[in-house]
């Protein structure tokens, strides 16, 4: 990185040619300064990405040492095997960031637009769960929603467990171990990464074009849809994709609050890496992933971002 | 749905109603900021279709004055109508009235036509390309239609801010400094353009500004506002040939106010004494009633310099003109049109006049020995207990 840092710098400001020719001195600046962002990229995300490329082809065990044949076959196989879980991580993120964006669309209008001097610390505690570990955040909700707890015996009283039960969100007497327990986890754990940028481009909307929307006949509601709405889709966009990529990948709300049958493909992953150490097959659903969200994510941004992006 | 009152106004706009019907009357209106009282019991009635502009320093309750009319503030005490509606608590989106904003808070992520069919979505006008396609054309911006506001220069977005209210046709259009930002040349353009608008909608135009020109140039009637009260009120002819107040004397146009005493009250005219005991006439109907100790004053270019007498005689009145015999020119500055003189008199005092270069006069120099002197229908008196120099500075710093 240093070495990063001491290529940004540029010629010294003091030498006499930078002095006598400033246009070129100043027009070749971006680039320099894209420098440390473009090396670490390489190191950090190119060069692991073409390593795991390579790993997906490769056969062998970890004994005999692993060589690269281009065994594609390792991609179908895997992808039908685990298509269940594929499909499952994508509903459950697709669930947790529509659950987050509703959550999280008030609240962060709560505190941009009403919260007045409580703004500094509503916002702190929205970024508060940050000061504890994921896991142990994960972990807490087994207490919140184990079967003595109040969420419990609130569901047990309103007989809403036996509505979840019917329509599949929990099995049996109980919240835990359920899509239902998994997709809320995951909608906590990710919810401050919708909030912030939804409250980064709603504290940034002029309060003087909602008076205008008023001006000119838009009831608040109006207003609403016409102008703070629109205004704040970059917040949307990137709230969205905060959440959705994340949670896609995620391993440990369907490990700590699901069952066998809510795993998801991090958890496939996982134990593919670090338990059977079947790299290759590992390797190969990790960039299936990969490259599905990317595909997801340009879809998503190309159609949000032409239309409603300012 | 309940019908709003625009599309009712707007209905009966063009078959013609009753003047009075749709008047803006505005009653004991009063708006504090806790302890601060930022307009303070306005009593005014705006006729409908005329050119009302408010003219005041800064912070003197302008822009509140507005917003509470527009629906954005809510008044402390008083009431607002239009015609026969009380709409002093109605919702801004309930109300016939349409703002041009001081900052044109036009919508970023709207076109230039969208941004101008927004009023008239809302209500569900039809015909609304037309109608904004009118407008656009109306305000010279039919090429400009699909830009982003972004994309546009000041006093194109100017013209945006313009079109987009003035599309509605309300019953009320106001507009606060819709010309602050734009140089000289193009504000007076958009003066003439605003003027030619306002007479061809025939819509009621309630115009805030801090330029005096503007004001006199295009208003039917102007307030002079300070400190959240209305100094005066009048056609801008009357307001300056006559102001009530040092104030007005000083925020429109210029004046010089001399200490005097008055000294005879006749039925068609007083004559009062000035600090060198020279008595000078007021016409009656120019000097307040009941008091004894004034301002007289004069604006510096109903004053005419001649050469100096050769007695010093103390001043006086002849012929329908009063007259400072003994003054002498402390200061003289060409300025093409005319030539502006600073004039100390007998009472060491200053005196502004401004002499209209009609060619073949003396121009004369610091120095020189002069007598002044006015016709007395340009004379009028204030009441001594104001200072004499309200509204001054506030004005020079705008000049
Ligand atoms: N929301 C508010 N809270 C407290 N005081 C306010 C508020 N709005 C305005 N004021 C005060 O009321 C007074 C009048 O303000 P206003 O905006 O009406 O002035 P203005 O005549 O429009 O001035 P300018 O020519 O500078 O635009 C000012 O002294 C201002 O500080
Ligand atoms: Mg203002």
């Amino acid at each position: 990185m240093s070495s990063a840092a001491g290529l940004g710098g540029g010629p010294p400001a003091g030498s006499p040619a930078a002095a006598a020719r400033p246009g070129r001195r100043f027009a070749g600046v971006p680039y320099f300064l894209l420098l440390p962002g473009l090396l670490w990229l390489g190191v950090f995300f190119v060069v692991p990405m073409l390593f795991l490329l390579s790993q997906s082809l490769q056969t062998g065990t970890l004994e005999t040492g692993y060589r690269l044949t281009f065994h594609f076959a390792t991609y179908t196989d895997a992808l039908s095997q685990f298509s269940r879980q594929f499909l499952r991580s994508f509903e459950y993120a697709f669930l947790a960031t529509l659950l987050a964006l509703l959550i999280g669309y008030p609240l962060a209008y709560a505190i941009a637009l009403k919260a007045g001097r409580w703004k500094p610390v509503l916002l702190v505690m929205v970024v508060a769960p940050f000061f504890t570990s994921f896991l142990l955040r994960t972990l807490a909700w087994q207490t919140i929603l184990n079967s003595d707890g109040l969420v419990m015996r609130f569901f047990r009283g309103t007989h809403l467990i036996s509505l979840t039960s019917a329509l599949g969100w929990t099995n049996g007497n109980q919240l835990l171990s359920s899509p239902l327990a998994v997709v809320t986890g995951l909608t906590y754990n990710f919810l401050p990464f919708m909030v912030l940028p939804l409250f980064a481009s709603l504290d940034r909307l002029d309060p003087r074009l909602l008076e205008a929307a008023g001006d000119l006949y838009a009831t608040p509601l109006t207003a609403f849809r016409r102008v703070t709405l629109p205004m704040s889709m970059p917040g949307v966009v990137a709230g969205t994709l905060l959440t959705f990529i994340p949670a896609a990948g995620d391993f440990i709300n369907s490990q700590l609050l699901g069952n066998p049958k809510t795993a998801m493909i991090g958890q496939v992953i996982e134990g593919y890496f670090l338990r059977i150490n079947d790299y290759p097959t590992a390797a190969a659903l990790s960039f299936a992933l990969m490259v599905t969200i990317l595909v997801l994510v340009s879809v998503y941004v190309r159609r949000s971002g032409t239309e409603e992006l300012v | 749905m309940r019908p709003r009152r625009g599309q009712d106004s707007s209905n009966t706009g063009p078959t013609g109603v009753a003047s009075a019907s749709g008047d803006l009357v505005l009653s004991s209106l009063t708006k504090r900021f806790g302890p601060f009282t930022a307009v303070d019991g306005l009593d005014l009635t705006i006729a409908q279709g005329s050119f009302f502009a408010l003219l005041g320093p800064s912070g003197c309750g302008k822009t509140t004055t507005l917003r509470m009319i527009a629906g954005l503030e809510q008044p402390t005490v008083g009431e607002i109508r239009i015609g026969e509606h009380e709409i002093t608590y109605d919702k801004p989106y309930r109300r016939p009235v349409n703002t041009v904003f001081q900052s044109y808070a036009l919508f970023p992520h709207l076109s230039v036509r969208e941004n101008v069919a927004f009023g008239l979505k809302r209500r569900r006008s039809d015909s609304v390309a037309s109608q904004v396609a009118e407008v656009l054309e109306l305000t010279e911006l039919q090429g400009l239609a699909d830009r982003k506001p972004a994309q546009l220069s000041g006093g194109q977005q100017q013209r945006v801010a313009l079109a987009r209210a003035i599309v509605n046709k309300p019953a009320v259009l106001l507009l606060d400094e819709p010309l602050g930002a734009l140089d000289l040349k193009l504000r007076r353009q958009m003066q003439v353009e605003l003027k030619r608008i306002q007479t061809e909608v025939g819509l009621t135009f309630v115009h805030v500004t801090h330029d005096q020109e503007e004001a006199m140039t295009m208003a039917d009637t102007i307030a002079v506002m300070n400190a959240g009260r209305i100094e005066q009120l009048g056609a801008p002819a009357e307001l300056y040939e006559l102001p009530a107040t040092t104030f007005a004397a000083n925020f429109l146009g210029q004046s010089n106010l001399i200490r005097a005493t008055v000294a005879q009250r006749q039925p068609d005219a007083a004559t009062v004494a000035l600090p060198d005991g020279g008595l000078v006439a007021v016409p009656s109907g120019r000097l307040p009633a009941g008091i004894a100790e004034v301002w007289v004053g004069v604006r510096p270019e109903k004053i005419s310099v001649h050469e100096a007498a050769d007695r010093a005689d103390p001043a006086g009145h002849t012929a329908g003109r009063n007259r400072i015999p003994a003054a002498v020119v402390t200061d003289a500055s060409f300025m093409g049109v005319s030539t502006q003189y600073l004039v100390r008199t007998p009472w060491q005092q200053e005196l502004m006049v401004f002499e209209q270069n009609r060619g073949g006069a003396t121009i004369f120099r610091p120095g020189d020995r002069v007598s002044l002197s006015f016709a007395t229908e340009h004379t009028f008196a204030l009441d001594a207990g104001q200072d004499a120099e309200a509204g001054i500075e506030l004005d020079e710093a705008l000049g």
